[in-house]
């Protein structure tokens, strides 16, 4: 019995062996010095994206002939598909990133000069330094765009994902229908549409109403969509306490459903304003091009930062390039703060409340407590002679 | 009461015991509220509809000149009355189908990768990354194909038309394999490069469709492949990835339709050309929303009815492939609940 014990060792249940991570070293290690043989030595290779392929390529196959030395069947295919898995999803995450960063970095060249923020391009001339001249004139367009499309686009989107929500039919499946094949709507048919309405059919001139306008177009079914599936995770039982209490459906929508789903929703306008923001082609057919600020968006052309970047780097001088990138590296900081704004109110799940705002219902329903308290003994008191 | 009238009179209750009839009286505020969203709701169709109507009558004028050739011809000249979308439209497919044809296998493994295999913790991290890669505007995808890809890629281009060069799409006129210094020229602006750059816009909302999707599939049935002895590979194979089928087609059906639509990162990167241009690695190609961009402002009267005819065609076939998308994975979300 004694000896039986001592022979018995506790087993390992860990699903990661030392070997498998000798493999994938191994494997990377000799794919790269394949790789950097071939592109230096052996075949006249160049660039660094074939580099990148030849050396996955080479991983993998390196890796399947090392795994196959100790397993076998199913299990080689598990790791190898793991390992695809993983690193492409690796490779993909990476160019992403790469995408974003390698417009801030090369924007940072602009964004240094504080002239960038506080000038437009009116005395800025296409060979003139970066010291001279800024986007002023798009931030401004950008906003005020932006500004008058969520005007629009955010009582009428959330009306309408209640509308869907509240009112089922044959003509709410028809809207919803039609809102979600629209939410892939080409953004240029959008500028094209009020660019055909708006401005050939009424004749008014281009102008930022008319860019608000098409970004409102492009940004509707996204806001109508997001905001739908949020009401549509509102608890029906939040719904239904409220309605057997005799309260009315307006009562209900305005009481309950909405400020249940106010992060949710909140999250889906704003996802829908970084989309809306980034858009170019509806401006390009509907807002013109102005070098100067104009702050009024009902006359003369406007400009916002997607289109300053568009005319920017038309040019081949490397001043208005660097303006180019620098007005897209504001851009896409904007879009990352939008974000980083989404990602923290809409963190919460339906109905749940901060902090704050618990403590300020529970000093209501204190202060309630209170009133009654004193209501009942004011009745009370009159009550017995 | 009810009661004693049972033990009196079975035959006299089932006469008094008729269905009431349950009415719900709205009340006037309520009818107001109804009225409201209910006006907003035909709004937004409204809106959505008179797109398709309003290009429809700016292109009458251009589609009754042109007629049916507006459908085979290949060159794009109006005001010469020479114009149709044959080359365009081609184009314009082709561009998407590279795209998707690099972005579906990227958002398949990083849907997998965030559903099956990331660390919990780090799960809605990567999706919210996703989520944000969604919204790069389009024109920060543009300045990177054209400043940075076009110029690292052509060695990848140049490589594939040398090796694959008989396949009659992936070969390259005017290109020489065997002069090592031969002019790389010829392998920029082609449909390849505005392909990758279209992939990396389009991957992300592919993979959040099929992420939603995969992260669906029933946890009893994976226990049940892993019970039976599966990999973890095994066990995505036979009920995830089955269970995600719709979503999968659908997620790339949506993608297609971004890809088909896209217009400044194509604009920026390609050299317009009005023939059919089959061989994808060759510089020149086009596409309708580029075409769009590029000819609106100096369009005649004419030229811009011409230009909504076309922006009509790629209304349509975006709509077209839109309405597939989103049936299929309808379909496919309502028979997630099985299981």
């Amino acid at each position: 019995m004694a000896s039986l014990n001592s022979v018995e060792s506790r087993r390992s249940t860990a699903t990661f062996r030392l070997t498998d991570f000798y493999s994938l070293v191994g494997a990377l290690v000799a794919a790269l010095s394949l790789s950097l043989l071939l592109f230096t030595k052996i075949l006249p290779f160049s660039g660094s994206i074939g580099f990148v392929v030849v050396t996955y390529i080479a991983f993998i196959a390196i890796y399947s002939a090392l795994v196959s030395l100790e397993a076998e069947g199913p299990i080689i295919r598990d790791k190898i598909a793991t390992v695809v898995v993983h690193s492409l999803a690796f490779l993909m995450l990476l160019a992403l990133v790469f995408v974003v960063a390698y417009t801030i970095i090369r924007g940072f060249s602009a964004l240094s000069y504080l002239n960038f923020f506080t000038q437009d391009q009116s005395r800025t001339g296409p060979l003139d330094p970066l010291s001279s001249g800024g986007v002023l004139h798009a931030i401004v367009g950008t906003l005020e765009m932006i500004a008058l499309a969520l005007l629009i686009t955010i009582p009428l989107g959330i009306s309408c994902a209640v509308f869907l929500n509240e009112i089922s039919g044959r003509l709410s499946r028809l809207v919803r229908t039609i809102a979600e094949a629209m939410t892939a709507l080409p953004s240029i048919v959008a500028g094209l549409f009020i660019y055909a309405t708006f401005i050939l059919i009424f004749g008014l001139p281009k102008s930022g109403i008319a860019a608000s306008l098409a970004i409102s177009v492009m940004m509707l079914p996204i806001i109508i969509r997001a905001s739908d599936v949020v009401l549509r995770l509102v608890p029906a039982n939040l719904k239904e306490a409220s309605y057997a209490m005799g309260t009315s459906q307006w009562r209900t929508v305005w009481h309950v459903t909405l400020p249940t789903a106010r992060s949710g929703l909140t999250t889906a306008v704003i996802l829908g304003t970084a989309r809306g923001i980034g858009e170019t082609s509806p401006v390009l057919l509907t807002a013109g091009f102005t070098a100067s600020l104009n702050a009024d968006p009902s006359r003369n052309p406007m400009i916002s930062l997607p289109l300053a970047v568009f005319n920017f780097v038309k040019s081949p001088e490397p001043a208005m390039i660097a303006r180019g990138f620098g007005a897209a590296a504001l851009l896409m900081l904007l879009v990352l703060l939008l974000f980083a704004v989404a990602r923290i109110i809409g963190g919460k799940a339906p109905g749940t409340l901060s902090t704050r705002q618990q403590k300020r219902r529970e000093r209501q329903s204190h202060d309630d407590a209170v009133r009654m308290a004193k209501a009942s003994a004011v009745t009370t008191d009159t009550g017995t002679p | 009461m009810t009661t004693t009238v049972v033990e009196n009179d079975v035959d006299n209750a089932l006469v008094a015991d008729q269905a009431r009839e349950i009415t719900t009286k709205v009340d006037r505020p309520d009818l107001i509220f109804r009225g409201i969203i209910r006006t907003s709701g035909i709004a937004v169709l409204t809106v959505m509809s008179l797109i398709g109507v309003f290009l429809a009558y700016r292109a009458a004028k251009a589609l009754d000149v042109a007629g049916w050739s507006f459908v085979t011809e290949q060159a794009w000249e109006p005001d010469s009355g020479k114009f149709g979308v044959a080359a365009i439209i081609v184009g314009t497919v082709l561009i998407a189908v590279v795209a998707i044809c690099i972005a579906v296998p990227l958002a398949i493994a990083v849907a997998l990768y965030i559903s099956e295999y990331a660390p919990r913790r780090l799960q809605s991290t990567f999706v919210s990354l996703v989520d944000l890669m969604a919204a790069v505007p389009s024109i920060v995808y543009g300045l990177w194909g054209f400043f940075f890809l076009q110029s690292n890629v052509t060695g990848v281009a140049r490589w594939i038309s040398t090796y694959f060069g008989w396949i009659p799409f992936l070969s390259v006129e005017g290109a020489d394999p065997t002069d090592p210094l031969s002019p790389s020229t010829v392998y920029t602006s082609s449909t390849f490069i505005a392909g990758i750059v279209v992939a990396l816009m389009v991957a992300p909302i592919i993979c959040s469709v099929m992420r939603e999707v995969f992260s669906q599939a029933p946890s009893g049935e994976r226990e049940g492949a892993y019970a039976l002895g599966s990999t973890k590979w095994g066990m995505i194979r036979t009920v995830v990835l089955p269970f995600g089928k719709g979503g999968m087609i659908g997620g790339t059906m949506l993608g297609l339709g971004r890809a088909l639509g896209e217009t400044i990162a194509v604009y920026l990167i390609i050299s317009p050309v009005f023939i059919i241009q089959p061989r994808i690695l060759e510089s020149g190609t086009s596409s309708v929303a580029s075409l769009i961009a590029l000819r609106y402002g100096e369009a005649t009267n004419f030229g811009t009815s011409a230009l909504m005819a076309a922006g009509l065609a790629l209304f349509l076939m975006t709509l077209v492939v839109n309405f597939i998308a989103s049936s299929v994975v309808a379909r496919s979300r309502s028979g997630a609940e099985s299981g």
